[in-house]
């Protein structure tokens, strides 16, 4: 645990040094898309008291000064497949940006949307020597939580504690002072694949870009789409993306369960290139002009010009009516719903007090969706588009874009987590005793 | 799923019939379009385009490099002596031919309040010759030197419309004579110079003062004659003593000497006592009063000799001496001024 708190300091040093200089680059790599936001961060001081603008959990304090999205390459399932073909997209996307933006953005923080991530709720407790909880008793109990064997070659991404309690009294979002003879912590930890993760810092390093931050995209698209009150109440968020669909739930404004299901919209569009023997771009563009999952009686008389460049005149002019479309989209949409189903049965969803459900991710925008996930997994669907944020163009603010915002406002308002208190002092101790112990032995 | 099938009968049935087709009408096939390129830039690119996109690079590559551009061009097309002998050349036409348009021509100089001296002086001091150009004119310095004549106090230069340049100057007026070592020359009310002068008879008019330094203190000394009053018809002249007082000269050879500071009181004091004593009148040639405390009159020879032969004293002699009452039979007596 020890190397990952190294590295998580020195990311967020570096994520410091880059809001120091005012301009920091989010990148959110997707299955098929990789979106880039190039931010601007003027500090505070830009609004007036008088504008009636108030701090808004830093989301005044920057502006998006150039976007760019271009189609992603070499991603499978949210992971990087061939090394080379995301590095040219990532190039591509990072490029254009900064051409929109009109600065060299040298930081950049990106989200990860694959690569299995895990999540786990762990629990730790200590006793408190002087009846009051000091700023060292929270980084020790978050030390003294116990860590499950996460599994050979698992990272954490993120670890933050959710819940204090001290002796009897729970729910504390900021346990100091409090008097009481226990502190207990509640921390959710997820972990991903550390190789995928790895790949994905290796492609950013070879753009020439220094890696300021790392965030799972399940996670920061919950904080885009889903309103304040419904992370304090407690909702999930679903994000259709189209390699992984993204599950985040949150209460209290508290992520306490991610996971991402390796299927998503992409696989609709391959069942309609088989369906109806059509190539995969005139597959795309069928399910995004004429797709839907609700069937109605108009839609057996409304006929699809299939279209396409075979060159066979017969195949070309092909037509079918919306109905089929939809009967090939739908039992796909529903395989994906009932996984999410089962994801949020695994995350205990329906013991929360409040089981709010909201769509969001490019998936989102099939027409009927909110019907069948209503049907499928619960009465309170909504389809969330991201949270507005100042100077974002109105091309940029259609669902697909909610992780990239979502990173935005989690680098303007970044949550607490493990690796920012400070380390206990024993662990320091043990630390550099065994860094003189080796070097006395490496050199005598 | 209808449409699926080709040649089902949905197609079949369909209201509109295939189009018939020959089989030379088909469509020709679709050129091999170019592979397309790929969209990415290249490494090399995506580091230039990043390069470039650095503050310090724009800006020498947006201003420093067209600046060196233009200096190199300009430096070698200089570098010739030809071209840089006609460059010059052409300026130098185009200053020369501007300049001398009829507007700015000056052909006439008026010149108002001066005397033919200054006059004179005054056209000889302009360095060009009418007509000549306004821009070759510079009245600032044609001022300056103007000032230097001693003789005006204030000159105006301007260029009038027409080509005129107008000079209206007013001339110092001399209110004092002062005799010096070197002769005598007349100086305005605060002691400029204005003239010299021959002789004292050139300005009966003005007072004369003298002595070194006089001209240094000229307000007071016009202060000294404008308070004399009533013994203005008695003062010759004002003399300047070791540079710092003043003893008023009057005719008979009589003498008022003022202190270096309150000489106008000290003055005033004096024709008050005169007033009142007709001290003036009396035989006392020196009036001393540097010290206010202690006015001191001297007597002349003949009064204390009047004195003395009240007392039956021996009289004195010219040189201060008294005369032996034996030998002062043979001298003719006195010649009987007793003031």
């Amino acid at each position: 645990m020890k190397d990952l708190y190294q590295g998580q300091r020195a990311m967020r040093n570096m994520r410091r040094q880059a809001m120091q200089r005012g301009v920091i680059a989010v990148l959110d790599i997707g299955t098929s898309k990789i979106a880039c936001l190039v931010l601007q961060f003027d500090g505070p001081s830009q609004f007036r008291e008088t504008d009636g603008v108030g701090p808004m959990a830093g989301q005044s304090n920057f502006r998006v000064i150039g976007t760019a999205h271009t189609r992603s390459r070499g991603m499978r399932f949210g992971e990087i497949h061939v090394m080379a073909e995301t590095e040219r997209a990532i190039r591509t996307v990072i490029q254009s940006a900064q051409k929109v933006a009109g600065v060299r953005v040298d930081h950049v923080i990106a989200c990860i949307s694959g690569a299995r991530p895990a999540s786990y709720g762990l629990a730790g407790e200590i006793a408190l020597s002087s009846g009051k909880v000091a700023e060292q008793d929270v980084a020790r109990v978050l030390a003294s939580c116990e860590v499950p064997d996460f599994g050979r070659g698992r990272e954490v991404l993120h670890a933050q504690p959710v819940n204090f309690a001290v002796d009897g009294r729970s729910g504390l979002s900021d346990p100091r002072e409090h008097a009481g003879g226990k502190l207990a912590c509640d921390m959710h930890v997820l972990t991903i694949d550390g190789d995928a993760a790895g790949n994905l810092v290796h492609c950013i390093r070879r753009c020439d870009m220094e890696l300021a931050g790392v965030a799972s995209a399940s996670y920061v698209s919950g904080l885009a789409a889903l309103v304040e009150d419904e992370q304090e109440l407690g909702a999930a968020c679903i994000d259709l993306g189209s390699g992984t669909t993204g599950v985040s739930v949150f209460i209290k404004k508290h992520m306490i369960f991610a996971d991402a299901a390796r299927i998503g919209g992409d696989l609709i569009t391959q069942d309609i290139a088989k369906g109806l023997r059509v190539s995969y771009s005139v597959a795309e563009r069928l399910k995004t002009l004429h797709g839907g999952l609700e069937a109605t009686g108009r839609d057996d008389r409304e006929m699809i010009e299939l279209g396409g460049e075979t060159g066979d005149w017969e195949t070309d002019r092909r037509r079918v009516s919306r109905a089929d479309l939809i009967g090939i989209m739908r039992p796909r949409v529903e395989e994906i719903l009932e996984q999410v189903g089962e994801i949020l049965n695994a995350a205990g969803f329906d013991y929360m007090p409040s089981r709010q459900i909201v769509l969001t991710g490019g998936g989102s925008q099939i027409p009927g969706l909110d019907a069948l996930a209503a049907r499928m997994l619960g009465q309170n669907v909504r389809i969330g588009r991201p949270l507005r944020i100042q100077g974002l163009p109105h091309n940029a603010t259609a669902p697909g874009f909610s992780s990239a915002i979502g990173l935005a406002l989690l680098t303007a308002h970044p949550q607490d987590e493990w690796w920012d208190f400070e380390m206990p002092a024993d662990q320091y101790a043990r630390g550099s005793l065994l860094r003189a112990y080796r070097w006395f032995r490496n050199n005598w | 799923m209808q449409g699926l099938n080709l040649f089902g009968r949905g197609q079949a049935s369909g209201a509109r019939p295939a189009p018939v087709r020959h089989a030379p009408a088909r469509p020709a096939p679709l050129p091999q379009a170019a592979p397309r390129r790929d969209p990415a830039p290249s490494r090399l690119a995506y580091r230039l385009n990043r390069m470039m996109l650095r503050p310090l690079m724009r800006r020498l590559i947006h201003v420093g490099l067209p600046a060196f551009l233009a200096a190199l061009v300009a430096g070698i097309w200089l570098s010739d002596d030809t071209r840089r002998a006609n460059l010059t050349g052409g300026i130098d036409g185009i200053i020369d031919r501007i300049q001398n348009r009829e507007g700015f021509m000056v052909r006439m100089m008026t010149i108002e309040g001066a005397s033919p001296a200054v006059d004179k002086g005054l056209r000889a001091m302009l360095p060009v010759d009418l007509p000549a150009s306004s821009f070759d004119i510079d009245l600032g310095k044609l001022r300056e030197r103007v000032l230097m004549l001693d003789a005006v106090e204030t000159v105006e230069l301007r260029i009038k419309p027409d080509g005129v340049l107008s000079a209206v100057v007013t001339e110092r007026v001399p209110a004092v004579l002062w005799r010096h070592a070197r002769g005598i020359e007349l100086l305005d009310k605060t002691g400029h110079r204005v003239a010299s002068a021959t002789s004292r008879d050139v300005r009966e008019d003005l007072p004369i003062i003298a002595g070194m330094g006089a001209d240094l203190a000229v307000p007071e000394a016009l202060a000294l004659i404008d308070a004399a009053g009533p013994i203005l018809p008695r003062i010759r002249g004002l003399e300047r003593m070791g540079e710092r007082r003043w003893d008023l000269v009057l005719d008979r050879d009589q003498r008022i000497k003022l202190p270096a500071e309150g000489a106008l009181q000290a003055l005033e004091r004096a024709i008050a006592m005169d007033r009142a004593q007709s001290m003036l009148d009396r035989d006392i040639p020196v009036v001393d009063l540097r010290l206010s405390a202690r006015p001191v009159a001297r007597l002349g020879l003949d009064a204390q000799n009047a004195i003395r032969r009240a007392r039956g004293q021996p009289e004195l002699g010219p040189d201060g001496l008294p005369i032996d009452p034996a030998k002062a039979k043979k001298p003719h007596g006195n010649s009987g001024n007793h003031g």
